[in-house]
């Protein structure tokens, strides 16, 4: 594998460095402690183009390729988790899914203001009762008499959901075919009987949107129907696929930035009479962080690399996500433990980084089902 | 109507500095990046390209390994632009360099519309020589320290940044502009104009392009052309922490007037 960055991507890595030291880090304990969606941090992404990084300029994205998006949400993830679920859902779960299995006519209604960041997008699959069964789906959606479809459930957990105009969601169009009864569709927010529930207060991320989709009788047009009726469920994995590699380089951030705030720590910490980065257990420590995030980021650029080439990424995609969202915990933990009780409080970041690195091992598949996808593509039954 | 903008790549003096054993700058040790006011400038070029849907046109004297800046100051916005690059103006003073800039300046050609602007001083060597000095070889009305541009038809008014003070002008075009870091907050670059930034125009003026021009002349370029010699270079001691006097007793201000006067300051 040859992760020789092209020219553009270093230039839009320092980019994105430049951009989350100066405009995103500044606001992370701000909005950690106010549960506060950083709408201002939004717009700004959105003038750059990060809010439409790899897709093609005709449909209103800037043109760029899928490593240099990873490369994003990493950045943004080593200052803010937050910020970087805002990208990484958005751009993942309802850009990607309209671009890879739109029509043109979709294509053109909603990629322009989704890519330039004037409308924000959100995926509704997680129910109540079908998280990682996510094929157990009571959301309903019934063809009425001029062949639209009229929605009837709840999604919950939904990221970017209170502040997302453009959503891609699942719903049984035929509850007797199973996962195969399933169908996406693209709602706007004002189509009559959608609706959002409250924010959900959350460990981690505490500034991203989490909330409920209510859909009452929600009349969703037939043009909206997103792919095949059947084809939903499909559409929902490929999707996650996608997105893995978007939650990996969070994970990956987060692991990079923890890092970067225990050098600096333990090299200024004196006790004992020595610096801690001059003990042995602290360099053992780091070189171990170190090690395993190394790693990561070569599973987390592979899989994206390997999307970008329109392989069949599913296997890359949930080994980066796995092994990064571990070593996320592992060393946001390891770095709270040794800035020590110092790490505890909300003076330093590193608990906010080890409360946001917890989630990267849940959404958009837990770390069990990304053995499970793994175990299947090995052959293993 | 055309915008050329005058580009200095610099060593980061943000970070370490490195300094060889003769004294003079070790800029291979050192990061280099775009002289912060030159980003001022372009920003203000971009600002106006908004308003008037002027080409924005980037310059800038150095070697080859200058196109990566260049190349970053074009995925802000600028249009196109033009590296002047040969042995024969290596170790150029400022005197030696404007006369080689306004001669790639005039090769571009400064029409009726059009503006040249600077960045104030460049970091490394703090002269703030080169903008003005292209002006008075390319004959240009010049306008140092803007802190404020605006522009209606061929009128530019500049608000300038004077230690004492502002002062408001008006000039009219073609003319020449240096910027202070006051003038605005540069744009970052956009993922868009990273990925088109390899596609956009790009040239270089070596000595053969420029060598017919009446500024380039082997006397006036170059080291042996440059009428500055540096003897050595060195890193001031830092100052002291302060003397503070506490009190506004006879005897104190005796002291502080004592002190003083020692210094020959009064």
């Amino acid at each position: 594998m040859d992760f020789h960055l092209s020219k553009e991507q270093e230039m839009v890595r320092k980019m994105y460095r430049e951009f989350a030291e100066t405009e995103v880090k500044p606001l992370a304990e701000e909005i950690d402690e106010e549960e506060r969606f950083p709408m201002e941090t939004v717009e700004k992404m959105a003038k750059l183009g990060m809010m439409g990084i790899y897709f093609p300029k005709e449909y209103g994205g800037a043109g760029g390729d899928v490593l240099s998006y990873a490369m994003c949400v990493e950045e943004l993830a080593k200052v803010c988790g937050t910020t970087a679920v805002i990208v990484s859902a958005h751009t993942s779960l309802c850009c990607a899914p309209i671009f890879e299995h739109g029509t043109e006519e979709q294509k053109k209604k909603y990629l322009p203001d989704l890519c330039s960041g004037k409308k924000i997008g959100a995926f509704g699959l997680t129910e109540p009762g079908a998280g990682t069964d996510a094929s157990r789906q009571q959301t309903t959606a019934i063809k009425n008499e001029n062949g639209d479809y009229v929605l009837n459930g709840t999604k919950c957990f939904i990221t970017n959901g209170n502040v997302a105009d453009t959503f891609v969601v699942m719903a049984m169009t035929d509850k007797s075919k199973g996962n195969r009864g399933i169908s996406a569709f693209i709602v706007e927010k004002d189509f009559p009987g959608f609706s959002t529930g409250k924010h959900e207060k959350k460990m981690g991320i505490r500034g991203s949107s989490t909330c409920d989709l209510i859909f009452e009788d929600c009349v969703v047009p037939k043009e909206n129907l997103l792919g095949k009726e059947g084809q939903g469920f499909k559409i929902a994995m490929m999707t996650l696929d996608g997105g893995r590699i978007g939650i990996a380089s969070q994970a990956l951030g987060l692991a990079e930035g923890a890092i970067q705030e225990a050098v600096k720590y333990t090299q200024e910490r004196v006790q004992f009479g020595m610096r801690l980065s001059q003990m042995q257990n602290t360099q053992f420590q780091l070189a171990d962080m170190e090690c395993r995030t190394q790693a990561a980021q070569h599973l987390v650029y592979a899989a994206a690399m390997k999307k970008q080439e329109h392989g069949d990424y599913s296997k890359e995609a949930s080994m980066a996500k796995l092994f990064a969202a571990e070593t996320a915990s592992d060393v946001t933990r390891r770095a709270v433990q040794l800035f020590g009780g110092y790490g505890y409080t909300r003076e330093y970041p590193v608990e906010r980084m080890m409360r946001d690195a917890k989630i990267t091992e849940i959404y958009e598949g837990t770390s069990e089902v990304q053995r499970m996808v793994i175990a299947k593509y090995m052959g293993v039954k | 109507m055309k915008i050329i903008v005058c580009v200095k790549q610099v060593p980061d003096t943000s970070g370490k500095v490195a300094v060889n054993p003769d004294g003079t700058l070790n800029r291979a040790s050192m990061a280099a990046i775009t002289n912060p006011d030159d980003l001022n400038a372009v920003e203000a070029a971009l600002v106006l390209k908004e308003q008037t849907g002027a080409e924005v046109i980037v310059v800038s004297m150095g070697p080859p390994p200058a196109e990566g800046m260049l190349r970053e100051v074009m995925a802000r916005g600028v249009d196109r632009a033009v590296l002047v690059s040969a042995r024969e103006f290596g170790g150029s003073d400022t005197y030696a360099t404007s006369q080689i800039l306004a001669a790639a300046i005039d090769k571009i050609g400064v029409d009726k519309d059009d503006i040249v602007m600077c960045g104030r001083q460049a970091i490394d060597g703090d002269t703030a020589q080169v903008g003005p000095q292209i002006a008075e070889k390319l004959g240009l009305p010049q306008v140092s320290y803007a802190a404020e541009i605006t522009k209606e038809g061929d009128t530019i008014t500049v608000k300038r940044m004077l230690e004492d003070g502002y002062m408001t002008i008006k000039v009219k075009t073609p003319c020449l502009i240096t910027c202070i870091k006051e003038l605005n907050t540069p744009r970052y670059m956009s993922v868009g104009g990273i990925y088109e930034c390899y596609s956009k125009p790009y040239e270089i003026f070596d000595y053969n392009t420029l060598k017919d021009h009446p500024f380039i002349d082997k006397d006036t370029i170059g080291l042996s052309g440059s009428p500055t010699n540096i003897l050595t270079s060195f890193t001031p001691p830092q100052k002291g922490a302060g003397m503070m006097l506490e009190g506004a007793d006879k005897a104190t201000c005796e002291q502080l007037a004592g002190i003083l006067a020692k210094k020959h300051m009064i």
